[in-house]
């Protein structure tokens, strides 16, 4: 039984100082892991629902950041949880210039996703 | 050897401008907002020019210039349109070697490859589009005595387009010139990362079409990609990137109920059989080179075959030899035409595939080769160069999953043909593939096996404008190459037509 003591997901600091900007800028956001080419396996980062989830998506968590009052959902296609459900993801920021429509590309940064494989502990708490 | 001086040094053959503005109306147009963005080159990391960082409102002059110019664009002969066509081949044909130059620069791949592939090709993909077009016809259907049903095929007017960083000018021209020949006037957003070598492009062709009918607007995704694709201007939206930007762009495009075409991309399995080994003759040379592909273009190419599946008999010779070959790959200046790998495109393409390196080892992959940044000499010491890197592990690691878009191979052993099968197709995407054996039966039924839009069969990395090239599963929507790809810039038009002077007899 997963508990408030495990995440699927989190955030370094550095993501943290970044969202609270963009919150600024944006308004509340969301997260949606892309897979495929060009900019593929980026998080791509959206004012909250400009991105339509469905049921082809799972929600791993969301995102809980002091200040900002809204959670940030962070959201990937059912089928690439598949391959990803055994890791678990940090979101981080790097200097950069991504492509797509995430909001943090125009301040020359980019979300990155950290992966490291769940613990013993936290795959039974998921039901892995 | 060659070694090109970089661009803007004494010597080189060819400079940037230290700014370029957005190109709207035949005419380098200023952004409304007057703001721009630095460009730094892969090769060395340092900047080299402003770009204009285009919103909202550029996309709407550009639109407009486009609407304005479709009418006459579209009613001209289609030799005349396919006479510009090739008259921008020529040009860029004279200019050959610097447009290689210039797109090295911006994007940090070889310069031999961009001497050999991303220029030769997209002047001849200008030449295929002029041919075809001239070459297609409209059908006529007699129904009966009375009645013909005639087809013309019609351009959809204004579309738009955004274009991927791996092979700036080679994939705009794939989208450009189809469209263009088609009848349609183009607004086309470049990457980013690569913002600079179509601006090269465009100075240098931009007099030979109409003013209006090709529109070049840079500029962030969120800023300038999203009013693009969200416009209900424009009459369809063309895409080359990654899945949640592609899923992105359907909705937007659902809401004006238009066409999308989006190539996002695969996890290419090249797949080895026992019998490449037979002798160890130029039949095997060229297999190992086929292995070897996944570091072409850095591995940044959207099939790169990052899965190499090899199967048992010879695994434990053919490996050694696939890593012998790997570790013979040059790396160095880009503007060296004996360097065979050059930088990755950006920082954040670099960061994304040390992530991999990391999470691969600790799903227990094997590093075999590579698995580490490499840091050049001189000025080359800010660029972002990936040593090629091969993995051996499973097909369910996430580093067998996923595109990492670097020069890294993900390779695997198999045992019969089945159990190859079943590796290939067991992926989200379905792009590319490589089926390497001496025996013709096998090859074609893998080939015909394996879920994947292309199936290079003993060979791979070749893109002739004439083979239809897209997508299966999660890889896309459409084609891209071959004449089939007028058919996603056109509607087609039926005059139903009476040719009896009677009435029906219903009313």
């Amino acid at each position: 039984m997963a508990t408030p003591l495990h995440s699927r997901v989190e955030l370094t600091g550095e993501a943290a100082d970044l969202l609270r900007r963009l919150t600024v800028m944006h308004g509340p956001l969301m997260f949606h892991q892309s897979g495929g080419c060009c900019d593929g396996s980026a998080p791509m980062c959206y004012p909250a629902g400009e991105f339509i989830t469905a049921d082809a998506d799972v929600h791993l968590g969301d995102l809980r950041i002091h200040d900002v009052p809204n959670v940030i959902p962070f959201w990937m296609s059912r089928a690439q949880y598949q391959s990803w459900k055994h890791t678990h993801l940090t979101v981080d920021v790097v200097p950069g210039r991504g492509s797509g429509f995430s909001v943090e590309a125009p301040e020359g940064v980019r979300f990155l996703i950290r992966s490291r494989l769940m613990t013993k502990d936290e795959l039974e708490a998921f039901d892995l | 050897m060659t070694v090109y001086s970089q661009p803007g040094q004494p010597g080189s053959v060819a400079s940037y401008l230290p700014r370029y503005d957005n190109w709207i109306g035949g005419k380098r147009v200023p952004p409304v907002k007057g703001k721009y963005f630095d460009n730094p080159t892969p090769v060395t990391g340092q900047t080299f020019c402003e770009i204009a960082r285009g919103t909202a409102e550029d996309i709407e002059l550009a639109l407009d210039a486009a609407h304005q110019a479709a009418p006459a664009w579209g009613r001209m002969s289609i030799t005349e349109r396919a006479n510009i066509l090739n008259k921008i081949a020529d040009r860029m044909e004279a200019n050959l070697e610097l447009l290689a130059v210039v797109e090295t620069w911006d994007n940090g791949k070889p310069v031999r490859e961009t001497l050999a592939a991303d220029i030769p090709l997209a002047i001849d993909h200008f030449r295929y589009f002029a041919g075809v077009v001239r070459g297609q016809e409209g059908s006529l259907s007699q129904i009966d005595d009375d009645t013909v049903a005639y087809h013309f095929h019609e351009p959809l007017g204004v579309v738009g387009q955004i274009i991927p960083w791996n092979f700036p000018l080679l994939m705009a021209i794939w989208k450009i010139a189809p469209a263009l020949a088609a009848g349609n006037c183009v607004v086309l957003k470049p990457a980013e990362q690569t913002p600079a070598s179509i601006m090269w492009w465009i100075d240098l062709v931009g007099d030979l079409l109409p003013d209006g009918v090709l529109n070049i607007v840079n500029g962030f995704g969120v800023e300038a990609g999203k009013p693009l694709a969200s416009s209900p201007r424009i009459g369809k939206i063309a895409f080359t990137g990654e899945t949640t930007t592609g899923r992105l762009i359907m909705q937007y495009a659902s809401q004006n109920l238009i066409p999308v075409t989006l190539e996002l991309g695969g996890k290419s399995p090249n797949v080895f059989f026992n019998d490449v080994a037979l002798a160890k003759d130029d039949f095997y040379d060229k297999t190992l080179e086929g292995f070897t592909m996944f570091a072409l273009n850095q591995g940044e190419v959207c099939t790169c075959p990052s899965r190499a599946l090899i199967q048992s008999g010879i695994y434990d010779t053919f490996v050694p030899d696939a890593i012998a070959r790997t570790k013979a790959i040059k790396q160095g200046n880009p503007l060296d035409t004996d360097t065979m790998i050059g930088a990755q495109a950006s920082n954040d393409q670099l960061e994304k595939i040390l992530s991999y390196f990391d999470i691969g080892q600790q799903e227990g992959a094997k590093i075999l080769t590579g698995g580490e940044r490499v840091e050049l000499a001189g000025d080359l010491k800010g660029g972002f160069y990936v040593a090629p890197t091969i993995f051996e592990g499973t097909n369910d690691m996430r580093v067998f999953q996923e595109e990492i878009f670097g020069p890294v191979v993900s390779i695997t052993r198999f045992d019969d043909f089945d159990d190859a099968l079943k590796i290939a197709n067991d992926t989200l995407y379905g792009l590319g593939a490589g089926v390497w054996t001496r025996d013709m039966n096998t090859s074609y039924r893998m080939g015909r096996g394996i879920q994947a839009g292309r199936v290079w069969t003993n060979c791979y990395h070749a893109y002739p404008a004439a083979a239809a090239f897209g997508g299966y599963k999660g890889s896309g929507i459409g084609r891209e190459n071959h004449a089939m790809m007028l058919d996603h810039y056109q509607q087609t038009k039926n005059l139903l037509v009476s040719y009896s002077p009677k009435a029906l007899g219903f009313f």
